[in-house]
């Protein structure tokens, strides 16, 4: 257990994390058909479209997600990404285009659809007045866990939230964040190919948030589940293999963390030295490409972090203030859709809690 | 050729067998869910008994002095089968409008979107509320003996069989009203509109002869009335009364004259049941 959490508390390193868990969905990447355990992806999205009247929700979207992957839907409320969930999970009919999920039709087989994958809405759907366990064997029958496997999973997918504890309490008294966690483990017990939460942190606490998001990592590192998720925190998408920024239904960008940022714009390194002129005169011999402001000096670097030290060197001068700014998701967002993401006042202060792992500045 | 044939052709059958096995796997844990929460509000079993036993002493004690006695058989005797069926009704009533509780709490959601057929969700939920209200109707006879009135094991298996009926019938019934309402302020409103006037209406607490036409035509409109009817037949039938007291407390329900036997009484429920269970399950797989 505390293994994994170290893992995850050492922040987003969003790229290459856990391909090794990833063996299918690198290498076969063959036609998929409805018979094919081995699709090659988990979900396939074809230009689907969803109107309400006059209005579209969603204008014709395509993406994919492969096996494995942690995908987020990155938008602010009203964006359309609900709406897509929605039609992903045969909950709302799609009025155009196509989408399978683990091979199957969304439209044509709803209900293989929804045997393989597992839910978490926005708002709780525990029955409050059940014990964790008894909610859990609900499920089982529903989802048609076969008899002989209830047990075992029950027992797997607790441990996977860190609440064998509370097996056998009733839900009415879990906290929030212990109840959605429940939800997760519940969306988990069926094995499902694919994990949907929407807005899965909304309402709990940093602590609460942290915890999910450590149990979300892991549940796709031991399970091997695809997750897709809903968010319109910039922080919890860092977390994400890849994102789709979604906004008024269309999707205006889709890249891993990473890429996005360099998309806007590399990191910096910023520097105050004892002689500006002098260091950034030598930083130009070196090679670095600088720019050389009022009260310092600053260096485009690919990759800022680990040229810190051969930047400093070749400065050659005393140095008194280094910080690194890389381009955050608040950046990225705004570049793409020309405006900030909307946030409440709730969510402003949330933030810093990921930004002390996620970002150094 | 043949032999692959076979083969397929019995892996259908025990595909066919299977998804019967689930649906009734998913019936029965929808079922216990009932039992279990039914079991885990004390106040509920508590509460459920309160406004019966009301109904029976005040209402009985007091009605019996105003009525009188006829052959040593008195109001009390008269009233306890319409109590018997007022406890079944509300039990019934209340565990299929929990419906509403499920939607508030968001658990409506998590069977709605589980991929089983609706029918097995609503049959559950049915017969759990029938198990409910039938064993508490039938506690309710074990207060029987305090008030005189003679208690033999084939009527109870009797009463418990047509307790049974009545509670399933309530039951669709109730989930069909509540897979209409959509606010908790609506449950309020079902108990004062349908709940009461049809417990009331059907000659749980008064006898069915001699009303004003205008009440006569209400009480033969409410299904509820031919569940009560062969409750009260049963129950009389070994009550050893005199022909005076069976000429006043009359049971049957007459139609212009004609009385509807009971077997027919059985029957218009089985129909009501019937026709509430298919409006039921069509109704309750509207999410959201």
């Amino acid at each position: 257990m505390t293994e994994s959490y170290d893992s995850a508390s050492n922040g987003p390193r969003p790229e290459n994390r856990f391909d090794d868990l990833l063996p299918n969905a690198r290498q076969n990447t063959g036609v998929s058909t409805a018979l094919d355990k081995n699709v090659p992806v988990a979900i396939d999205v074809q230009g689907i479209e969803k109107k309400y009247g006059e209005i579209e929700a969603v204008k014709g979207i395509s993406f994919q997600v492969e096996r494995g992957e942690v995908f987020a839907f990155l938008g602010p409320n009203g964006a359309g990404k609900t709406t897509t969930i929605r039609m992903l999970c045969t909950l709302a009919r799609p009025t155009g285009g196509s989408a399978k999920v683990d091979g199957f039709d969304v439209m044509q087989q709803p209900t293989a659809v929804r045997r393989r994958i597992g839910l978490v809405f926005q708002e709780p759907t525990l029955d409050q007045q059940l014990t964790a366990e008894e909610n859990l064997q609900f499920h089982a029958v529903l989802y048609r866990v076969p008899r002989d496997q209830v047990e075992e999973r029950i027992e797997s997918v607790l441990r996977l939230v860190d609440l064998q504890d509370r097996r056998k309490d009733l839900v009415s008294t879990f906290s929030g964040g212990m109840a959605r966690r429940l939800e997760i483990a519940r969306g988990m017990l069926h094995t499902p190919a694919v994990l949907f939460l929407d807005e899965p942190t909304i309402g709990l606490d940093p602590q609460t948030r942290a915890l999910m998001w450590k149990d979300v990592l892991r549940l796709r590192n031991e399970e091997g589940v695809t997750i897709f998720l809903t968010t319109h925190y910039m922080d919890e998408a860092e977390y994400a293999d890849r994102i789709a920024i979604i906004d008024h239904g269309t999707i205006v960008a889709l890249d891993t963390p990473d890429h996005l940022k360099k998309m806007v714009g590399s990191d910096t390194v910023e520097l105050t030295t004892s002689n500006n002129t002098l260091a950034s005169s030598n930083l130009e011999t070196q090679g670095f490409s600088v720019k050389v402001g009022d009260e310092n000096v600053v260096v485009f670097a690919d990759n800022g972090e680990s040229q810190v030290t051969s930047i400093i060197e070749a400065a050659g001068v005393p140095i008194q203030n280094v910080r690194v700014h890389r381009p955050n998701l608040d950046d990225v967002f705004l570049h793409f859709t020309g405006r900030q993401i909307r946030e409440g006042p709730a969510e402003r202060s949330f933030p810093m809690h990921f930004r002390n792992f996620g970002h150094r500045r | 050729m043949a032999a692959v044939d076979i083969l397929v052709g019995s892996a259908r059958l025990s595909d066919e067998r299977n998804k019967i096995g689930f649906e009734l796997r998913t019936i029965a844990m929808v079922w216990k869910r009932e039992l279990i929460r039914f079991m885990r509000t004390k106040t509920r079993i508590l509460s459920s008994f309160v406004q019966p036993i009301l109904f029976l002493f005040v209402l009985g004690y007091g009605m019996t002095s105003l009525v009188g006695t006829t052959g040593g058989f008195d109001f009390k005797k008269f009233v306890f089968p319409g109590i018997v069926s007022m406890t079944v009704v509300t039990t019934a009533i209340f565990s299929a409008i929990s419906i509403v509780w499920d939607r508030e709490f968001g658990f409506l959601r998590e069977m709605l979107v589980a991929p089983v057929s609706r029918g097995a969700l609503v049959f559950g939920k049915a017969l759990g509320g029938t198990t409910i209200a039938t064993i508490q109707g039938t506690i309710m006879l074990a207060l029987a003996p305090l008030i005189g009135v003679h208690l033999t094991v084939l009527l109870v298996i009797e009463v418990i069989l047509l307790e049974a009926l009545m509670a399933f019938a309530l039951t669709t019934f109730g989930v069909f009203v509540a897979s209409r309402i959509q606010k908790m302020e609506g449950f309020q409103v079902v108990m004062q509109l349908v709940l009461f006037p049809m417990i009331f209406l059907s000659g749980a607490l008064f006898p069915l002869n001699g009303l004003p036409v205008w009440l006569a035509v209400i009480t033969r409109i409410n299904p509820l009335t031919y569940a009560v009817d062969p409750l009260r037949h049963v129950v009389f039938a070994v009550q050893n009364m005199p022909p005076a007291a069976a000429a006043r407390f009359a049971t049957g329900v007459t139609i212009f004259g004609n009385t509807i036997p009971v077997i027919g009484e059985i029957g218009i429920v089985v129909v009501f049941a019937v026709i509430f269970l298919g409006l039921a399950i069509r109704g309750f797989g509207k999410p959201d």
